[in-house]
């Protein structure tokens, strides 16, 4: 069975280590913040300004002042630091952010990641998704691994414009966790009760298989 | 004797000199931080042709959105736009210039602006269409390309508190793009939630330096929310 949304994200959440400053994108990657287990701390940063962002607030809480990068309004934690759009992106392109998490519409395997503009409908902008994947350490891409069609999201090269080359190094699908290195996707685990066969068929760029892939635990 | 007193009484004063063609620098993210009436007061102005710079375009009815009504943005400059749906159809028919330009870049942009330097490079956007006809240079084997930086003859920002010198300080998430947009105007115009008297603000806490304002003016704001969501 391919994961849902929310097996993806607890997926996704296995990748979060103790200190880690983490960006999260919106969509499945914003549902990572519901599965941080609960022997570590990570704080989260929003790129309008807001590092160490909280839980949605109480209707009692709402604050104009305070929104998160999707412009929904949100809480900040103990400890939480507010700053300005330059301050973010020096934190961001600096590389001091230690994952960002995001969706996309394809991903080859250069690593290279295609996430805002389809030719021919309305683009409405890479907000901050350009700046998140030139200088994060590590990007984690989440998204299906093939579209409604059943074709292939992940391919030998990317035909949509890019948002960034050689940069994303791991991705959560519904059907796996593949690492990017060395021009190809390197199969780690699968979805439970998906075979190798079927990431195989639906996986057009090279991918590198072991002897053995081990079901993700979600 | 004015001094240093930059505190206007009237939107009119605080807008003077905006001419049709200028460049307007704007904070703000989505509708949070936005100065609201200075916008207003430059709907009715009917200011023209102006190229805005500002990380988002409001909405259809609110924000920078009510001066794409009477087409008097001739060029929008952002990171993330279209939640308006004048702005939809203006873009499509090509009366609206649309340059969109990454987050983190467009903050630089304004920061530099306001700091003298005319350039900078940057490895966001390398390899993208952000990337098109922009120099590109290798420092320690990684490309970068090469970004002007941006001025105005007018930044317009909002903040919580200024002093009667133009002294800013930001509430909350509602500081984002006004910082930099702040530095980056020929006049920098401040509407504020309230003016206190030179003094009452902690020197160690001010966001923004009144030499970088020019004009503080007292606004009432609805700052409306975007995105309500709530928890139980």
């Amino acid at each position: 069975m391919s994961l849902s949304r929310e097996q993806i994200a607890i997926r996704v959440s296995q990748e979060l280590k103790d200190g880690y400053y983490v960006n999260l994108g919106i969509g499945i990657p914003t549902l990572v913040a519901n599965y941080v287990p609960d022997d570590i701390e990570v704080m989260l940063q929003s790129e309008n300004g807001l590092l160490g962002m909280g839980p949605y607030p109480t209707e009692e809480e709402v604050d104009a002042d305070m929104i998160n990068a999707g412009k929904e309004t949100v809480t900040a934690v103990t400890g939480a630091a507010i700053f300005n759009s330059a301050d973010s992106f020096a934190m961001i392109r600096g590389g001091h952010v230690d994952l960002t998490v995001l969706g996309a519409f394809e991903v080859d395997q250069q690593g290279n990641i295609a996430s805002w503009m389809i030719p021919g409908k309305l683009v409405k902008g890479m907000g901050g998704a350009m700046d998140l994947v030139a200088g994060a350490k590590n990007i984690v891409v989440t998204m299906t691994h093939a579209n409604k069609k059943g074709e292939s999201k992940m391919l030998s090269e990317c035909t949509l414009p890019l948002t960034g080359v050689n940069c994303v190094k791991k991705i959560v699908t519904d059907l796996a966790v593949l690492e990017v290195k060395d021009g190809a996707f390197h199969l780690l685990e699968r979805a439970p009760g998906v075979s190798v066969d079927e990431i195989q068929q639906k996986t057009a760029g090279k991918l590198v298989v072991p002897e053995f892939v081990p079901e993700m635990n979600v | 004797m004015a001094g240093f007193d930059k505190v206007v009484d009237n939107y009119e004063q605080a807008m003077q000199g905006l001419q049709d063609g200028m460049t307007l620098i704007a904070g703000g993210f989505g509708l949070c931080g936005i100065p609201e009436g200075l916008i207003a007061e430059i709907k009715r102005m009917n200011t023209r042709e102006l190229t805005v710079v500002s990380n988002n375009c409001g909405v259809d009815d609110f924000g920078l959105g009510i001066l794409l009504e009477g087409q008097q943005i001739k060029k929008i400059i952002a990171s993330y736009v279209g939640e308006n749906s004048i702005f939809e159809k203006q873009a499509i028919e090509g009366t609206l210039d649309v340059e969109l330009t990454p987050q983190g870049t467009l903050a630089e942009k304004m920061r530099a602006g306001g700091a003298g330097i005319p350039a900078f490079y940057t490895a966001t956007g390398f390899g993208t269409p952000v990337a098109e006809g922009k120099e590109v240079r290798e420092f320690d084997g990684r490309p970068y390309i090469m970004e002007e930086s941006i001025t105005g003859e007018f930044a317009i920002v909002k903040a919580w508190k200024a002093d009667r010198y133009g002294n800013l300080v930001y509430r909350d998430t509602a500081m984002n793009f006004n910082p930099m947009a702040a530095t980056a105007g020929k006049i920098t115009v401040a509407e504020v939630e309230e003016i206190v008297e030179p003094g009452e603000l902690d020197p160690c806490h001010i966001h923004t330096q009144g030499i970088f304002v020019d004009r503080v003016i007292k606004g009432n704001f609805e700052k409306r929310i975007e995105r309500r969501v709530t928890r139980s």
